[in-house]
């Protein structure tokens, strides 16, 4: 088994903590991604950061550009990934839009993400009916998992999407793009419904949770919960002190995901 | 190959919740293409309210002072609304409105799109509310203004470069959060599939006219039409019809900014790699990373750092030329057309007039050039006031 699926696997409710790679640089991203592996985030998604990030709200949008002015690359988040691979076992995601996978090389990505140690690569604008030139290049080269997306609009198509997925399912919660919401509807647990009457892929909520009552409530939905811009937000408040309310807030998102 | 491609271009990358409505879209148009009676409404929609066919003018004076191929000018900026966009904005608000939406969203570059959008919600009782960089709304206010009077609600968009592209982007995020009563009208031949697609369709009038009016004119098929592009909507809808005629040439003129080897260009094809945003596969103006490049132009319809998919595919091919012009030449082509033939282009039209007074004087006199004016130049008259002092 890789090691998303252990992310799955641990007992309880997954924990899936997001930052942007490269706010406010390398080095920080480095240490925020091992202290939420230390308070027990179950699989880290670290943000590659995009010109133009059309599925992100104001938060992760502003954290992207902190990000791409402090030079991060792709390049770069492989040689952190490298550096935190002799430390953590911590399943580590790439979320990145597709133009910068597309300008590296689909193929020479996919075989970068294994030799750094990048267990999967979500490109939330490589829907399913897209995603044909992403598996061909990787092909059997590479181990990266391609992990898709299902939302609350997805309904028809779900089943084939949860059937055909790999690593885990990412179930976006509501309707517009990512950030904090006070509420968030039930759309999606129809759809997660549909998904696993076809097949037992791990599901995650993303999109808008940022309380650990939030946190809670979704994760009785599914089997893991994504939590992005809350603590993108703390990043962008506190930058180069947010180590220590990274960990308390995430020690408190653990506490409610059980 | 996905649906909806040009050779290698095209496709639909859109993020998943947007899916659904691109499909729902998709259906409801190739349903209704084929049905007589959505044609007949808009074709009514075209002739009674934009006033199509638009004329074709020979611009005798211009030709005789280039001393070349004689030149026919598109006059789509004589449409209601001013520019070729209400072609497409009528038949996407008839669309959207069969398909039961009740409010239209649509980005905007100089402003004629928006315009054209709140006009035909205006018209077709429909909510209307668009997105536009901060920038151009600074730079095409009176736009704002014209959109604001037509009931239409505007967003000055603050992220990013704060022009064309960024109001894609917003109007892309505020789609995903609201379709089911909300149809995106986007206002080029880019975007994911089927918008190109419609787009094109509904652009396609523009040459279909050229060639029963050049006909009707001069007997025969002009040597070359030409067209500025920046998403590339008035240049697909002139080359469209006459992509199987051999020997007409398709010329289509980017913005070029400072100069195609600067890097205030907007010049897409020029400079240009492949690439995939916004929904599409086609060419844009990025970095070694990818990451999309801050464009400039003077005119803010062509300041877009990508391009049509079809175009792209013609410049592959090489069926159609794309050649750089800069903001210098369109504002001397913008003062020669207004001086020439008492006739303000639109910024973005005047590069294509660039074009023309380079290229006509080296044809014969037997030779005959089509340039598409795809709108009028009112709402340039103060930028360009500017730029000269």
């Amino acid at each position: 088994m890789g090691r998303i699926a252990d992310a799955f696997g641990q007992g309880h409710k997954a924990l899936i903590g997001f930052v942007t790679g490269g706010d406010p640089d390398l080095g920080m991203t480095e240490r925020f991604v091992l202290a939420m592996a230390e308070e027990g985030v179950d699989l880290v998604e670290i943000g590659v950061p995009f010109s133009d990030p059309i599925a992100e709200g104001e938060v992760i949008r502003a954290a992207s550009e902190r990000a791409l002015s402090s030079g991060t690359t792709l390049d770069g988040l492989f040689g952190i990934t490298e550096r935190l691979r002799e430390k953590t076992d911590v399943p580590i995601v790439f979320m990145t839009y597709f133009n910068p996978v597309y300008k590296y090389g689909v193929e020479r990505f996919s075989m970068r993400c294994d030799r750094a140690g990048v267990d999967g690569v979500i490109i939330p604008d490589l829907p399913w009916e897209e995603r044909g030139e992403f598996m061909e290049a990787r092909g059997d080269k590479a181990r990266v998992e391609l992990i898709s997306l299902v939302s609350p609009t997805s309904a028809a198509r779900a089943e084939d999407i949860g059937r055909g997925a790999e690593g885990f399912l990412y179930c976006v919660s509501s309707l517009g793009v990512t950030g904090m919401r006070r509420d968030i509807g039930t759309g999606i647990a129809d759809v997660i419904r549909t998904v696993k009457s076809a097949t037992d892929i791990p599901c995650a909520i993303g999109f808008g949770i940022s309380s650990p009552g939030q946190a809670r409530a979704m994760a009785e939905l599914a089997d893991g919960v994504i939590v992005g811009s809350a603590l993108v937000r703390i990043i962008a408040e506190q930058g180069r002190e947010s180590e220590k309310p990274l960990r308390e807030f995430v020690r408190s998102l653990r506490a409610a995901v059980v | 190959m996905t649906k909806g491609r040009y050779g290698q271009y095209g496709g639909r990358f859109v993020p998943e919740t947007l899916m659904s409505a691109i499909i729902e879209l998709e259906e409801a148009y190739e349903r209704l293409k084929g049905d007589s009676l959505f044609a007949a409404e808009l074709d009514d929609l075209l002739a009674n309210y934009a006033g199509r066919p638009s004329l074709l003018y020979y611009a005798r004076k211009m030709s005789d002072d280039l001393g070349g191929a004689r030149v026919y000018l598109k006059r789509e900026d004589l449409n209601h609304t001013g520019s070729h966009k209400i072609n497409n904005v009528l038949g996407q608000t008839l669309l959207a409105k069969k398909m039961g939406k009740t409010r239209i969203i649509a980005e905007t570059g100089a402003g004629q799109h928006g315009v054209a959008a709140a006009t035909a919600a205006a018209l077709m009782d429909m909510e209307c509310e668009i997105f536009m960089g901060e920038e151009d709304t600074e730079r095409q206010a009176l736009n704002v203004y014209r959109m604001e009077l037509l009931g239409a609600r505007v967003n000055a968009v603050k992220t990013g470069t704060r022009t064309l592209k960024d109001a894609v982007n917003a109007a892309m995020g505020e789609w995903s959060a609201r379709m089911k009563d909300t149809h995106y009208a986007l206002g080029s031949v880019m975007g994911p599939h089927p918008f190109p697609m419609i787009v094109r369709d509904f652009q396609a009038v523009i040459g279909r006219e050229i060639k029963t009016q050049m006909l009707a004119l001069t007997g025969r098929l002009p040597d070359a039409v030409i067209a500025c592009v920046g998403g590339g909507s008035n240049a697909i809808g002139t080359f469209y019809d006459f992509i199987g005629d051999e020997g007409v040439e398709l010329i289509g003129c980017e913005a070029a900014g400072e100069g195609a080897d600067t890097s205030r260009t907007a010049a897409t094809m020029a400079t240009g790699s492949v690439g995939v945003f916004h929904g599409m596969k086609s060419l844009f103006c990025q970095d070694e990373h990818g990451q999309i490049a801050p464009v400039h132009s003077i005119s803010a319809g062509l300041d877009y750092p990508g391009v049509g998919p079809e175009h792209a595919w013609l410049c592959g091919t090489g069926r159609a030329r794309y050649v750089p012009v800069t903001d210098a030449e369109a504002v001397d082509a913008f003062e020669y057309l207004s001086r020439m033939e008492g006739i303000i282009p639109a910024v973005e039209s005047a590069h294509a007039i660039a074009y023309a007074i380079k290229a006509a004087p080296g044809m014969k006199k037997d030779n005959a050039i089509v340039v598409t004016l795809s709108g009028r130049g009112d709402k340039d008259v103060a930028q360009m006031a500017q730029y000269r002092r």
